[in-house]
């Protein structure tokens, strides 16, 4: 046990719980203001749904012993049990082959924080039009159903992607590319907002927004470079990593937005800078600092053009989940094969870039498509079931008058005295 | 001259809009407005605490016509707005004495 470690990990928590409040803001400040309480309200419960499902089943099913095959961990950790105890060397036995420095109950903490945000990025693609109900179940669902198995195969060391030596730093594949691929999943079960693409539907609160992207730039230190489970030039590395990734994208879509004719936008600068974090995700901890700023520029300038997919095919993807979580997310995992570098970090193989040849860039390939294939084919279905059983959207009239009436009976902003408001009972 | 105002649910202001355009209109002011007619306003909670609030939005359309046209443009309104639902709005006509362009001081017909 490392004092120092469980210091750096125990603030690193903290942040990444920070990012999904401020992921809320970032989509919260892009829809229209009759439907910003429910995107608030489906990002916070998040924070409450996800965390009770970790502690009672989902750590376990994660970072559990795995049951065979490297697919799914089992049932020892049920209650976390055996994780909280005094004597912390012995509680880190019991999660073997994560050779932790701190105590597990911190891992199961930090851990815990990524499973919060990562069904809260889903959010932004079925902005303005899920039933919260729907949204309550499908959060719990997925949670068991995708997010813990895919959790298992990459980050437990009995997961049969982390066995092949596939590398993910701090969640390229298991937190972007799993919530962006289920995002389209799920938007095509629930399909298209009433007006769209016609409509312009522009955000209502472009400072929120903005707000929200500084608030996710601040956590991903944490995110990021608390993935290196300890204080040391790893996690130095990788904060550097993530912080030239997002400052090279912000200014990778500025310019290309500004060179197609138009005008270097605040919402342009915030996408920009969120795609860069998302690709140095997978790498934040395994490339040097030029790759950083390449693959960071790349993501800027790839997210741009990726999210203008959705009006070519067609699927109404509202917030840009999958333009940016999941091309942002392929592209870093991609990154990672052609980049890594064993003088950054002795765990990682070179990449095809850094003289280590072709192995690791296959290895990427194959965690890329398992989890494509898996996190689709699982959201779908789940989809599809509560489609049919309590139903994913809410009414055309309820869309029209906005979730948060519809489905929290509450205003986002009450201007004024104006509303004739009478209380009750009174 | 006809003043045409029309009070329609919010989210049927662009099928509105398009309806005009094709009927031809040279201009119109929206603004959102808040009422009730036979509508029922809906409830808010805060805290427990139910609160009825009885206004609710709706789009006001103004739109200058000569007499001839005013009659299609109400027409076009109603079409457009109407779901068959309740608080789909109202359209009225009230005559216009006179209309004067600012920019040219053009008076009448021609300020339209």
């Amino acid at each position: 046990m490392d004092s120092g470690n469980t210091a750096w990990v125990l603030v690193s928590a903290a942040l990444v719980l920070f990012m999904t409040p401020g992921l809320a803001f970032f989509y919260g400040g892009m829809v229209r203001s009759k439907n910003v309480l429910g995107m608030l309200m489906q990002n916070f419960f998040c924070m409450g749904i996800v965390s009770v499902l970790w502690a009672v089943v989902v750590f376990s099913l994660a970072f559990g012993e795995d049951i065979g095959g490297g697919l799914l961990g089992g049932f020892d950790f049920v209650g976390l049990r055996d994780l909280g105890i005094a004597d912390v060397a012995e509680a880190a036995e019991n999660v073997p082959g994560l050779a932790l420095t701190i105590p597990p109950m911190l891992f199961v903490a930090f851990q815990l924080m990524f499973a919060i945000i990562t069904p809260a990025l889903i959010t932004g693609a079925v902005a303005d039009r899920m039933k919260f109900a729907a949204w309550v179940v499908f959060v719990g669902a997925w949670l068991i159903l995708v997010y813990a198995p895919v959790a298992h195969w990459v980050f437990s060391p009995g997961g049969w992607l982390f066995e092949r030596g596939a590398l993910d730093f701090a969640g390229g594949t298991v937190v972007h590319i799993n919530a962006g691929i289920a995002a389209l999943a799920l938007v095509f079960v629930l399909g298209k907002r009433r007006g769209w693409p016609g409509e312009a539907m522009a955000p209502h609160s472009l400072p929120f927004t903005l707000l929200g992207t500084g608030i996710l730039w601040f956590g991903w230190f944490g995110f990021n470079a608390g993935s290196a489970l300890a204080a040391d030039g790893i996690a130095a590395q990788a904060l550097v990593n993530t912080h030239m990734a997002a400052a090279a994208a912000l200014i990778g879509w500025l310019i290309v937005e500004k060179v197609k004719g138009g005008h270097a936008t605040t919402l342009g600068a915030a996408s920009g800078a969120v795609a860069g974090l998302v690709a140095i995700t997978p790498c934040a901890g395994f490339v040097d600092t030029v790759p950083a700023l390449i693959i960071g520029f790349l993501a800027g300038v790839v997210c741009f053009a990726a999210i203008q997919m959705k009006f070519k095919f067609g699927y109404d993807d509202a917030l840009d989940v999958v333009g940016i979580h999941l091309v942002g997310g392929i592209l870093g995992s991609i990154m990672v094969g052609l980049f890594a570098d064993d003088g950054v970090n002795s765990i990682a193989p070179d990449g095809l870039f850094t003289g280590g040849g072709a192995d690791l860039l296959v290895e990427q390939v194959i965690a890329v498509a398992a989890t494509l294939v898996w996190s689709f084919v699982a959201t779908f279905v789940i989809a599809k079931v509560i489609d049919a059983t309590i139903g994913l959207r809410v009414a055309p009239d309820q869309e029209a008058e906005g979730l948060d009436v519809t489905q929290h009976a509450e205003a986002a902003y009450a201007y004024g005295d104006f509303g004739s408001m009478g209380r009750i009972g009174s | 001259m006809k003043l045409v105002t029309a009070i329609i649910k919010p989210f049927k202001l662009d099928d509105v809009k398009e309806a005009l355009r094709t009927a031809g209109i040279a201009g119109m002011t929206v603004s959102e407005v808040q009422g009730f007619g036979r509508q029922r306003g809906h409830t808010e909670v805060y805290r427990g605490t139910e609160y009825t609030v009885d206004f609710v939005p709706k789009v006001r359309i103004e739109i200058l016509a000569d007499d001839a046209d005013a009659p299609r443009i109400a027409q076009a309104i109603v079409e457009a707005a109407r779901t068959d639902k309740i608080g789909d709005g109202k359209v009225w006509l009230a005559p216009v004495e006179d209309i004067i362009r600012i920019r040219t001081g053009e008076m009448g017909h021609d300020a339209i």
